[in-house]
């Protein structure tokens, strides 16, 4: 599927903004994104957020994707 | 430690402590007392947090030095409520939602016991003006004034 | 059991009203116990030896005769505490105590324990430090230039290609946006370009931090604290210290106001360490000089703002540049600047740039939707400035632009349903915009996003043999969430509010809860309080069935009694929740709900502020004279503490806006480090604040909440930067907008 990158991510895919990365889940979308880029370790360490249809998840690596869905890797975020 | 003995009258109960002479009165009370609903937030008068009365005048007590209470009457929060009736101005604030974090609350029902003593029916900008020596940073002290102009309402009913 | 996060559209009986919170007594009494309240028998007292430089390297750090002071019973330096070099755990531990350098001015070097605080004073005089002075910077811009002193030695920029050789103050440049923005440019009728800077303000919670830690040589540990959130403490000051994670008992005070500064650990992890060596309970309390020094302040800001319009009000595109300093270690502030920067906006050509910046200041916390209000200063008085220009009205033309359902938001993902199209109808219809203005009066208004989040929760429900109810929460309550979390339970138990007793847990009582940050405490507890009573009633369900001997399909929960169904069942009288919980020995023992979830879902939020201010010619002094807070609270459970959500945030803005800034001396000295200086808000200094709640249910929360703790910060600095320059004709561009900033502005006006 199409997972599109924001922000300083993209440095670590070489600029690119949108790659194709096969997964199911949220946990086989960062492990296969980790194998293809492995610069995207650093950014991985300071945590990471995907957002799917919209909907902005941190912490629920089980998370489906459903086919066709708008995928997006963002920084995870901080909050007051 | 040297310490000065002080004998003062706290919420209308006498009481005896020893502290140094540098110490303030809002050591004094949370710490040889221990009263902590008297608070720190800055230690330097600027905060109201540590409001309380002396000999009926509102200061703050950490611009007063513990033995300075020696002889005279201190009144804090924990004597505003009446055995188990709480003061109008305490209900008050409950019932308008007047506090969130709390911490600014003591001091500022201090203050405004102090300013409806003097004055019972006091209008919003003379609240306003009473209670600026109190920081509140939660409310906007949106509910904090309707709470006070609440329970002055309550407290001439009661007359 | 799995249960579903979905908005079901529940008709409430409870939620929505307007009840008194459960620990009102004891905080209008005296009675409720915050971080520096505890005592333990033979506590110490800890103080803290701070850097007076901006930047130094510590050449000799001897702690000798201090050690050897009657009544010393430990002193730490970084030399006693884990090496963490390479470790994710690094800066934390610095910032806690200096290393080689110190980096700001209040950058902790030793700390003490003592019997009592004049011997604790003592002994850091005995403490002797040789400093070598370094060069230092304090201002975001300077710190960005190529020949600024550098903060670090080891930061080469992240997100910029090819990979720097040389390091740099800057930590990382975020790019987000789409379309082409120079082809936007090029349709636009109007270009509007502003640079805008803020300064950096603090949280200004009334409660320093503090805490009573107390470590044994076994490896138990305790922390009273007053803390955002304790699990975090737990968890960053067990793996600073080495400890085991279930050994250290964090307990969470009652907290005096955080804001974000109470998410990150301070002076704690010292005070444990102390703690360990001395084998004493230690209590440290920070004096309000430490809280302004060396707790975690908010950025300052410098910006570059770019929006062209058509003159039908169409935005074309929209560009933003900014740059916010962490202060001296490595933040995400500038990014999440640029992210949130163009948010209300549906926009076909966006990009926002950001930068994080090191400076010697102290290291940037979280302060309430933050890095959010500072971009929106600049976007929003640009908007306005657009409006100006090309003679439309600014609500219309954000009403024009706003973001709706479809939208792609200038940070990436398209939006779901939102509220900062209602929020602007219902800012444009209120009878506040119709308001008469006397002279040298002038109305603003600006609107406002925020993420909102929700992460790991978990509740526990106990039901009392007396049909009581023990809530047992992990969140801390910060403004009131005690209340609306057992409104919550009430409403699905179908009991009175008053049966439920809430209760905040400690670390060793209920499983890993987040932070309440991110506005997310009601959000995720609400949802974990109402899958934990959803459990309980199936469980009550099952005893009912047992009383019965009927089969469990044939009883339903209703009105907060079991009721079995079905003619047949007709002679069985209904079995309340208290007749049931009076019979749990008999039926199977203690009834419990639990849940655990990761509330992920939590929905952005939109809020529009309207404000009317008096400009004084004379002084440049600014009064607030109407003030109005209109945000999307997706459910307000308890409306109160909604409301008060909206005007606590709105004059941390109008402080913001007007007076409060850190000042720098040359020496990079903070000189204005107390409340006399660094001027918050007071009672006279503010009209009552109107608010109107909307509620546009978040479709992934069962009750349609969405958190509503941070967004009222966003849009003040903006609507006061319009309502200022529609009152005194001068467009101010950097905040705080100080009566010496203004006058000088209306000078300069006038001049030209």
């Amino acid at each position: 599927m199409q997972v599109n990158l924001t922000g300083s991510l993209r440095s670590a895919v070489n600029g690119e903004e949108v790659v194709e990365i096969k997964a199911d889940t949220i946990r086989e979308l960062l492990s296969r994104l980790l194998e293809t880029y492995p610069a995207m370790k650093d950014h991985m360490d300071t945590g990471i957020a995907v957002s799917i249809d919209g909907e902005i998840y941190r912490d629920s690596p089980s998370k489906k994707l459903p086919a066709g869905s708008e995928v997006f890797l963002l920084p995870r975020l901080q909050g007051g | 430690m040297t310490g000065t003995l002080v004998n003062t009258t706290v919420n209308g109960d006498a009481v005896q402590f020893a502290c140094p002479t540098d110490e303030s009165l809002l050591d004094s009370l949370r710490d040889r007392i221990g009263l902590t609903g008297v608070k720190e937030g800055c230690g330097t008068g600027d905060c109201g947090a540590c409001s309380i009365t002396l000999d009926g005048e509102l200061v703050c007590s950490c611009l007063v030095l513990g033995v300075e209470a020696n002889g005279r009457e201190i009144g804090t929060v924990e004597g505003l409520a009446d055995g188990d009736k709480l003061h109008p101005l305490q209900d008050q604030f409950i019932n308008n939602a007047a506090l969130q974090c709390g911490i600014c609350t003591p001091g500022f029902l201090v203050a405004a016991k102090a300013l409806l003593d003097k004055n019972n029916n006091p209008t919003e900008e003379e609240i306003r003006y009473a209670l600026a020596g109190n920081l509140c940073r939660c409310t906007g002290y949106d509910k904090i004034v309707r709470a006070v102009q609440a329970a002055s309402k309550d407290l001439r009913k009661k007359k | 059991m799995t249960h579903d996060q979905s908005f079901t559209n529940q008709k409430f009986k409870l939620v929505g009203s307007r009840v008194n919170r459960p620990d009102g007594v004891d905080k209008v009494t005296g009675r409720a116990k915050y971080g520096a309240d505890a005592a333990a028998p033979g506590q110490l007292v800890a103080l803290f030896l701070r850097s007076p430089h901006a930047h130094a390297k510590i050449k000799k750090l001897d702690t000798s005769r201090a050690e050897k002071l009657a009544g010393v019973k430990a002193v730490i330096t970084s030399a006693d505490l884990p090496d963490h070099t390479n470790g994710a755990q690094l800066d934390v531990l610095e910032n806690c105590m200096a290393r080689d350098r110190v980096l700001y001015d209040g950058h902790a070097v030793a700390a003490v324990a003592a019997i009592d605080r004049e011997t604790a004073k003592k002994a850091l005089k005995l403490i002797k430090v040789s400093y070598e002075k370094l060069p230092h910077v304090t201002d975001v811009d300077e710190a960005m230039k190529s020949d600024a002193p550098l903060v670090r030695e080891n930061i080469f920029t992240r997100g910029v290609d090819p990979k720097p050789t040389k390091p740099s103050n800057i930590c990382k440049v975020s790019t987000f946006g789409h379309g082409d923005i120079e082809a936007g440019f090029n349709e636009a009728d109007v270009i509007i370009e502003k640079s805008f800077k803020t300064e950096q303000t603090h949280q200004g919670y009334i409660e320093p931090h503090a805490c009573l830690a107390s470590v044994g040589p076994d490896g138990n540990g305790e922390l009273w604290v007053t803390t955002q959130g304790h699990y975090t403490y737990r968890t960053v000051c067990s793996a600073l210290l080495g400890m085991d994670m279930a050994k250290l008992k964090v307990t969470s005070s009652e907290i005096g106001g955080g804001f974000g500064g109470k998410t990150h650990v301070w002076i704690e992890p010292i005070a444990l360490a102390l703690s360990r060596k001395a084998n004493r309970p230690v209590k440290a309390v920070m004096t309000r000089d430490e809280v302004f020094k060396a707790s975690g302040p908010t950025c300052s800001t410098s910006m570059d703002i770019k929006i062209g319009a058509k003159k039908d009000g169409t935005i074309t595109a929209g560009s933003a540049h900014i740059r916010y300093q962490d202060g001296a270690f490595r933040g995400q502030w500038g990014q999440l600047g640029a992210m949130t920067a163009f948010a209300c906006y549906d926009l076909k050509n966006v990009q926002s740039v950001g930068y994080d910046v090191l400076v010697n200041r102290p290291k940037v916390a979280a302060y309430r939707a933050p890095s959010a209000p500072m971009a929106a200063f600049g976007v929003e008085s640009t908007v306005d400035l657009v409006a100006k220009a090309i003679g439309m009205d600014p609500v219309a033309l954000r009403i024009k632009n706003a973001a709706k359902e479809g939208t792609r938001a200038s940070y990436g993902p398209t939006y779901g349903p939102i509220g900062i199209g209602p929020t602007l109808e219902a800012a444009k219809n209120h009878p506040h915009m119709r308001a008469k203005l006397k002279k040298n009066q002038g109305r603003g208004m600006a609107c406002g996003f925020w993420f909102n989040f929700g992460g790991q929760t978990c509740s526990d429900i106990n039901i009392s043999a007396d049909g009581t109810v023990n809530l047992t929460l992990g969140t801390v309550d910060v403004g009131g969430s005690r209340a609306s979390m057992s409104l919550i339970c009430a409403e699905e138990l179908g009991i009175p509010y008053d049966q439920v007793k809430a209760n905040i847990a400690d670390t060793s009582s209920l499983g890993h809860n987040d932070t309440t940050e991110g506005s997310r405490g009601t959000f995720s507890s609400g949802m974990a309080t109402i899958f934990a009573a959803r459990e309980a009633i199936e469980e009550m369900k099952e005893r009912a069935a047992q009383t019965w001997d009927i089969p469990v399909e044939e009883v339903e929960w209703v009105e907060g009694e079991a009721r079995a169904v079905g003619k047949k069942n007709d002679n069985l009288p209904p079995l309340t929740l208290k007749e049931i919980a009076g019979r749990a020995a008999a039926t199977g023992g203690p009834i419990a709900g639990h849940n655990e979830v990761v509330a992920d879902g939590a929905g952005v939020s939109f809020a529009s502020h309207i404000c009317d201010v008096e400009v004084d010619p004379e002084t440049g002094g600014t009064k607030i004279i109407r003030y109005t807070v209109i945000q999307d609270a997706g459910k307000a459970i308890n409306p109160d503490y909604v409301e008060g959500q909206f005007q606590g945030g709105a004059a941390q803005g109008i402080g913001w806006a007007l007076n409060e800034e850190y000042i720098y001396g040359d020496d990079g000295r903070l000189q204005n480090a107390g409340f006399l200086d660094y001027r918050i808000p007071v009672c006279s200094d503010l009209p009552f604040i109107d608010t109107e709640i909307l509620e546009i249910p978040n479709p992934n929360h069962p009750y349609g909440i969405r958190g509503v703790g941070e967004t009222s910060i966003v849009p003040p600095l903006a609507a006061i930067g319009n309502a200022v320059s529609n009152a005194a004709g001068v467009r101010m561009t950097h905040v705080p907008m100080s009566p010496p900033r203004i006058l000088k502005a209306i000078e300069e006006a006038a001049e030209a």
